[in-house]
């Protein structure tokens, strides 16, 4: 049986969010903004919803371009 | 009508500045950072590409050191308030502006030294000057990029080296230049750089901001303001990463749709264009009204030494009366008096009763400049 097909990327603030899809669509990875899960954090704002596959690329891709990001989980 | 105080504020604005703000209004609208729903991720979006458009116009590698503020005045007070502490010297022009001057004599009260260089009458600096006024306890130099009473250009990226040799930082105010004359604050050496978005890069009223260089140490620079950011909401405390440190409370995203879409005009036309337009149109302007008996022009009387900024008097005319004559018979809009820079007008011999103020911009052409030379010459013979 797989796992979720998706992973979400969190990251310090909304501007970040931004910043990192401005980054990854750049890059041609596929992304979507959602709010953040509860079960993850119990921050109010967004984060990066992501296809599982691309998880090393979009890691590649956010620290070649500086982005801050805070971690990566299952969704 | 004929629009020339375009150094106050730039108007009109392109079209597609209004169209992009009709369209958030009306078709977006979310709270950018507030929840997660399609109208507050695209306002997001929004915000995020007007920053990519600032840090681009500057050389900037980060946007997310550009801050957002409500103007220039706002940003000038964020870095003066945010790093000057008492028993530090802080080196400045007496061409600056009360943005800078005001926020300078409240820290002078509470024990900041304040040094102001004085400059030529035509508003020109001697970089010299300004290595001279150092001392032990300098950390700052602060400088207006041109006058916004008379134009002139001030020598920012020699006064940025002089900074770098000495291991001050330097903050520089572009409200008379951002989007008119090319500016990288990495060939400047500049650490922190001021701008309004509703001059030169054609946005409106309410948009501004401050570039953080890569030298700022953000734990040292003070935020003006704390509040609701839409991240680490579970915290009491104020963020430490920027742009949230700086950015408590809704943006004035409105206001950055049309600012972003100004940018976008003026990196359309090109900087280089619009200056030389605005040259053009200046040294016209200069050699006109420098022709009229009774009129004399202020600055240093070359174009491409100033921007499109032209300060002149009528002889034994009150330059609020030629103001109130050129508004009424003429339709001409400028700006008389002082232009809040008192050191300025101190500098160039018109202080206390002021200069008429034409300010050109991009969309002025030729035949408003040759109506406003017939304007002045008869108000000037009338009295001659």
């Amino acid at each position: 049986m797989s796992g979720p097909d998706y992973m979400v990327i969190l990251v310090p603030s909304t501007s970040h969010a931004m910043h990192a899809e401005a980054a990854l669509k750049r890059a041609g990875i596929g992304c979507k903004m959602i709010p953040v899960p509860r079960h993850i954090s119990s921050d109010c704002g967004v984060c990066i919803r992501i296809a599982r596959e691309d998880q090393a690329m979009a890691r590649t891709v956010l620290d070649a371009a500086a982005v801050a990001w805070e971690s990566m989980h299952d969704c | 009508m004929i629009y020339l105080d375009n150094a106050a504020t730039s108007w009109p604005k392109p079209p597609e500045v209004t169209a992009a703000m009709v369209q958030f209004i009306e078709q977006v609208g979310g709270n950018p950072g507030r929840a997660g729903h399609r109208l507050a991720v695209e306002s997001a979006r929004i915000v995020y590409a007007a920053r990519q458009a600032i840090a681009d116009l500057f050389g900037v590698r980060d946007p997310m050191r550009v801050i957002w503020g409500a103007n220039v005045t706002e940003a000038l007070n964020l870095a003066l308030h945010g790093l000057l502490r008492p028993g530090d010297h802080v080196i400045t022009s007496s061409m600056e502006h009360n943005s800078v001057m005001r926020p300078l004599r409240t820290l002078e009260a509470q024990g900041v030294a304040v040094t102001v260089v004085a400059c030529w009458p035509d508003g020109a600096l001697d970089p010299c000057q300004i290595e001279a006024a150092i001392r032990d306890n300098t950390t700052m130099i602060v400088l207006t990029h041109a006058s916004n009473v008379v134009g002139t250009l001030l020598p920012v990226a020699e006064v940025g080296r002089i900074a770098r040799r000495h291991g001050l930082l330097f903050l520089v105010d572009a409200a008379q230049t951002a989007g008119a004359y090319p500016l990288d604050m990495e060939d400047a050496a500049i650490d922190l750089l001021a701008f309004t978005g509703h001059k030169s890069l054609y946005g409106p009223m309410g948009t501004g901001g401050l570039v953080i260089g890569p030298r700022i140490d953000t734990g040292r620079l003070r935020p003006l303001k704390q509040g609701g950011t839409g991240s680490r909401s579970e915290r009491e405390e104020q963020p430490a990463f920027l742009p949230d440190r700086y950015e408590s409370g809704t943006p004035n995203v409105v206001g950055l749709a049309g600012l972003a879409a100004g940018v976008a005009w003026v990196q359309r036309q090109g900087i280089a264009a619009i200056r030389a337009h605005e040259v053009a149109l200046s040294q016209r302007l200069i050699d006109g009204l420098a022709a009229i008996p009774g009129v004399h022009v202020y600055g240093s009387l070359r174009a491409e030494r100033q921007m499109a900024t032209v300060s002149f008097r009528i002889a034994a005319m009150d330059p609020a009366d030629v103001g109130l004559r050129l508004d009424e018979e003429y339709a001409i809009m400028c700006r008389v008096g002082l232009h809040c820079s008192p050191a300025a007008h101190r500098t160039i011999g018109t202080f206390p009763a002021g200069t008429v103020r034409f300010g050109l911009a991009a969309l002025n052409h030729e035949a408003e400049v040759d109506a406003a030379l017939v304007a002045v010459e008869r108000l000037a013979k009338g009295v001659s």
